[in-house]
């Protein structure tokens, strides 16, 4: 059993290697495109054409099905971000960093899709575009920490030391994670309250649930596909002095 | 223990210093990090006096009156304990609605009528089809002639 188990990490640990993990994500990436198209096409079909309108914010609470997907994925990819930033530290592992370091501009954008959706919004329905409240505050802190993290990376020339201190701030980051999260909770804001949260059935119509939930399913997919796609980027630029690297046919070619 | 054990410890060590610190921090700011305030914490004496500042509650049903002039409104504030008047000279949010969330930034003057600059509408977490909200307001009136 024990040595089972060891095998089965190791195996594991095999896909930490750059050199094995650069096809394999090849081999992912127009799968996770496929399905972000299937659940993009899906979910705007069910945004714009069957979910229904509002009571009361009419046709313009549609936005939700944009704001809300950027606004979870802003903060899951930046948690997926730290996650490997922690095990690159620990394990001292190459690709850790380079996945960390690929999420960060896609984190950055869904930060600021959701900000600026958010603006969008608000001026419609609360009459301004933007507040000091504690759940807007605390969301564009995320979209200046991934840039920040952007910024700290690229000022070091040396991608392991830009590693390390990448991860030291994102990991400090994390801090934010919950505050986002639980500010509508924590103290009274004018960004209304969670519809959709673990511990209570959704406070929204089921089709307008539906139509949401693919987006996000689509917003992931999308993710996954273009941190692979430069995942794959860093590799072939950090590791072009490998012979694995020179002897890949895209390489030669 | 391995280095990467001792590692692992540490960055979780030292998250958790980081959580209690930001913990801490956020703790001694509550009040500060509070976007409006209450009828009932007014009502307490504890929003700032002679400053701006914002109160929050919901708009009283029937509350609301247009002054002579066409531009200025007055509604009362209620969080269903404690209730203030608002004027404010200007153009509404289109969700300002009797009976909905509102956030009002101005100054609460000696009389007790808060006098806003800014009216912002807040609206809440539920998003359901007008036939459902229908049937929602029906059930609540409803229940309500059953209690009378």
């Amino acid at each position: 059993m024990n040595t089972r188990l060891s095998t089965r990490l190791s195996n594991w640990f095999g896909y930490a290697s750059p050199a094995t993990f650069y096809p394999l994500a090849g081999k992912m990436i127009p799968w996770f495109w496929a399905l972000a198209a299937v659940f993009g096409i899906l979910g705007l079909y069910i945004s714009f054409f069957v979910a229904p309108t509002d009571a009361q914010q009419g046709e313009g609470y549609r936005i939700i099905f944009i704001h809300v997907p950027a606004s979870w994925m802003s903060m899951f990819i930046y948690l997926v971000m730290a996650f490997w930033a922690a095990l690159g530290l620990g394990f001292n592992t190459r690709l850790s960093g380079m996945m960390a370091t690929s999420l960060a501009p896609t984190g950055a954008l869904m930060a600021f899709l959701s900000l600026w959706t958010g603006a969008l919004w608000g001026k419609p329905m609360w009459g301004t575009w933007w507040v000091w409240d504690a759940r807007l505050t605390s969301e564009l802190i995320l979209f200046f920490l991934y840039i920040g993290f952007i910024a700290l990376q690229s000022a070091i020339d040396d991608p392991r030391r830009a590693d390390k201190a990448g991860a030291v701030l994102a990991l400090v980051g994390v801090v934010n994670i919950p505050i986002i999260y639980f500010s509508v909770k924590w103290w009274n804001t004018l960004h209304q309250g969670a519809s959709v949260s673990l511990t209570r059935s959704p406070s929204m119509a089921q089709t307008m649930l539906l139509g949401m939930l693919l987006m996000a399913l689509a917003f992931w997919m999308y993710a996954i596909a273009v941190s692979l796609t430069r995942v794959r980027a860093i590799i072939l630029e950090r590791e072009r002095h490998a012979g694995w690297v020179e002897e890949l046919s895209e390489v030669q070619s | 223990m391995k280095p990467r054990h001792k590692r692992f410890a540490l960055i979780g060590g030292a998250l958790a210093v980081l959580g209690i610190a930001a913990a801490l921090v956020l703790n001694a700011f509550q009040s500060n990090l509070v976007f409006f305030f209450t009828p009932t914490q007014i009502a307490a004496g504890e929003a700032p006096k002679g400053k701006t500042f914002r109160i929050g509650g919901l708009v009283k049903d029937g509350s609301l009156q247009r002054q002579p002039d066409g531009l200025t409104v007055h509604f009362v504030v209620t969080d269903t304990a404690k209730e203030f008047t608002v004027a404010y000279t200007g153009i509404l949010p289109d969700l300002f609605r009797e009976g909905k969330g509102v956030v009002a930034q101005g100054k609460l003057g000696e009389n007790g009528l808060f006098t806003a600059s800014e009216v912002l509408a807040k609206h809440d977490e539920n998003y359901m089809p007008p036939e459902a909200q229908h049937a929602v307001d029906e059930a609540h009136k409803a229940a309500k002639t059953v209690k009378q």
